[in-house]
């Protein structure tokens, strides 16, 4: 509730949750907004915007708003299905680190510092290029393996901050095993960083399947955004004038990167009060230079969480 | 020095980690990619270009697995990348070396001038919070950093290209033109350069203001900027030598990345722009089936990420005392 609170209470966050939530409704339902079959190629060839067809069709003929609408599900699938994945594998390996510590905390950080490290784009290109036109599955399992280190990092920083507090200390006494002090004592404490690394987790994954679809390294037959952008630039239809089939798809990824980005930014704001946008009746009082900067309550043990950003 | 060397032990393993990677993601794959090329060059391939497909997929040959890894760990060592199959007979660095320059060129400034802009525009909107930058920039920046660079690069070819005819939107330079350093040549190369550019910056500049506003904050509200102010400083002092100086370091080490990243990230606005740089040579050489040169090329593009973090590391040392004890 108090999130919901939270959410409703600041702009960018409002607008990110209603842009999100439109798009699970698409992909919950498409057929209620699309009547025809995305798939079906028995139109007419790159037809333009018409009453038939809202968005005009493809070049093999398709309705190219049934497929924007259709795609919804396979893209709404890689960035819950990855991100899920992708954090819940992060904060068990960099909660575990900074729990057990010493060698255990050596050679998980380790590792987790080499996978950071290897570009991930280009790894991604590389394990699609051997498997050769992967499923949505295995889509999902290739960024779910690449992308989690980003996130153990920040979780295990964080979990070293908690680490040696009583209720923890307290749990080993009662003889708890680690496996519950991590999962049932230590991870409800980072929640609101957990949302965070999801939300970011899951643009990436949609970005970066976008891209391997669209450079013709995902399923070619699925019907997905990345992949209407494979079907349009080999249909040169920028060259030949039918910039819907571009500018549909296109538009559609950046509106849900757009709607995952800002609810991330809303949640650093909400975590991280220092961060919120200063209100105007304060700076009156205080004189805009004077001492203006923020006073913390208490200096915040958290990396931005925006550097995430420069994973691309 | 120890905090030196610690960052080049681990510059080897990450290496040693990408080279194990390329060895071993083929042998892993269902449906071995090796038995599906090998059949397909079957008996247009001799000599060289086949022990260059033997030695990365380990087929048609008597060792036994870590005696075919340890070859391939020296062969990468020494710089043996093997034979591209597609550009076939010319060995795989060469290729490579007529790429470089133009990704460098190209994207390498682009991700200095991204990284001093953004940071630019991040220490001015710290600095005035609530200013017209500052509620401004950042929900601008969140917005553009999450639409795909590719498309930014098709949209910029449609309206500046295809509809106001201003600029050109294939290739580094016209056919017409012979490489020499001439003004006329340069002009060229540079009329080209800027839509993929500009696509580039667009996307990547918003990572840097937004991580560079959030250090600053927290840098502003630390006590020696209180007392930088109770000493009466100038604004601009306080902010620049004060405030910036420290909120930079954490993002020194995110730059480096950055710049490593620029050949990867880079690689599809090379592939929409038929760009021909290093990324546009990955995808060519994924299409083509031209593993040799696909390991080689993934092999470099993670040792451009490796010295620029070490350089970074060299660099917070000298900046950043505390790192020097740790």
């Amino acid at each position: 509730m108090r999130i919901l609170r939270a959410i409703g209470g600041n702009a960018k966050a409002a607008t990110g949750a209603v842009l999100l939530l439109a798009f699970i409704i698409l992909a919950i339902a498409p057929g209620l907004f699309a009547h025809d079959d995305p798939t079906a190629q028995t139109y007419a060839k790159n037809l333009g915007a018409s009453g038939a067809h809202l968005l005009g069709t493809t070049g093999l003929g398709q309705d190219v708003f049934a497929q924007a609408v259709y795609g919804t599900r396979v893209v709404l699938q890689i960035a819950f299905g990855a991100g899920l994945a992708s954090t819940v594998i992060a904060a068990l390996i960099g909660v575990a680190a900074a729990y057990l510590g010493g060698l255990w905390d050596g050679v998980l950080s380790i590792v987790t510092d080499v996978i950071l490290v290897i570009p991930l784009f280009p790894l991604l290109i590389v394990i699609s290029a051997y498997i050769h036109n992967s499923g949505t599955g295995v889509l999902i399992a290739v960024l779910t393996f690449t992308g989690w280190s980003y996130t153990a990092r920040q979780l295990r920083s964080q979990a070293l901050a908690v680490r040696s507090r009583d209720f923890l200390v307290a749990a080993k006494v009662r003889g708890e095993r680690a496996i519950y002090i991590i999962v049932v004592e230590i991870l409800p404490t980072m929640s609101s960083l957990l949302v965070a690394a999801f939300l970011t987790n899951a643009l990436y994954d949609v970005l970066f399947a976008s891209s391997l679809q669209f450079i013709g390294l995902g399923d070619p037959n699925a019907t997905s955004w990345g992949t209407m952008l494979y079907w349009a630039q080999g249909n040169e239809a920028l060259q030949a004038g039918f910039y819907l089939q571009v500018i549909v798809p296109g538009a559609a990824i950046a509106l849900l990167g757009a709607a995952l980005a800002l609810l991330n930014y809303a949640f650093d704001e909400i975590g991280n009060p220092a961060l919120r946008p200063v209100r105007r009746r304060r700076r009156l009082i205080s004189g805009p230079r004077r001492l203006s900067g923020p006073r913390l309550s208490q200096p915040t043990p958290l990396p931005p969480a925006q550097e995430g950003l420069s994973r691309a | 020095m120890r905090f030196v060397l610690r960052r080049a032990g681990f510059f080897v393993l990450t290496l040693w980690a990408a080279i194990t990677l390329n060895f071993f993601l083929p042998r892993m794959m269902p449906g071995n990619p090796a038995i599906a090329m090998m059949a397909k060059f079957h008996g247009r391939l001799t000599g060289q270009a086949l022990t260059s497909l033997e030695t990365i997929f380990g087929v048609n040959t008597h060792e036994s697995l870590p005696a075919q890894y340890w070859h391939y760990l020296g062969d990468m060592v020494t710089g043996n990348f093997g034979t591209s199959l597609f550009y076939f007979p010319s060995p795989v660095w060469q290729e490579i070396r007529v790429a470089l320059p133009w990704t460098l060129g190209l994207f390498g400034m682009v991700t200095i001038l991204a990284f001093l802009l953004g940071t630019g525009v991040g220490i001015i909107g710290a600095w005035r919070r609530g200013g017209i930058v500052d509620s401004v920039a950042p929900p601008l920046l969140v917005i553009t950093s999450a639409i795909p660079y590719f498309w930014v690069g098709m949209m910029f070819i449609l309206i500046f290209s295809l509809k106001l005819q201003y600029l050109p939107f294939s290739g580094g330079m016209d056919i017409t033109e012979t490489p020499a350093w001439t003004g006329e040549f340069i002009g060229n190369v540079l009329e080209h350069s800027i839509l993929p550019a500009a696509a580039l910056l667009i996307t990547t500049i918003g990572t840097w203001t937004l991580t560079m506003r959030n250090n600053m904050v927290t840098t502003l509200a630390e006590d020696y900027v209180r007392m930088a102010r109770a000493k009466g400083l100038r604004g601009s002092r306080i902010m620049l030598d004060y405030a910036a100086r420290n909120a930079i370091l954490p993002n020194l080490t995110g730059f480096a990345m950055s710049l490593g990243f620029v050949l990867g990230g880079a690689i599809l606005i090379e592939y929409v722009f038929n760009y021909p740089g290093v990324g546009y040579m990955l995808l060519q050489a994924v299409q083509n089936e031209d593993y040799p040169l696909m390991q080689a090329l993934f092999l470099l593009i993670t040792v451009a990420v490796l010295i620029a973090i070490l350089l970074a590391d060299i660099a917070t040392a000298i900046f950043d005392p505390r790192t020097r004890t740790a």
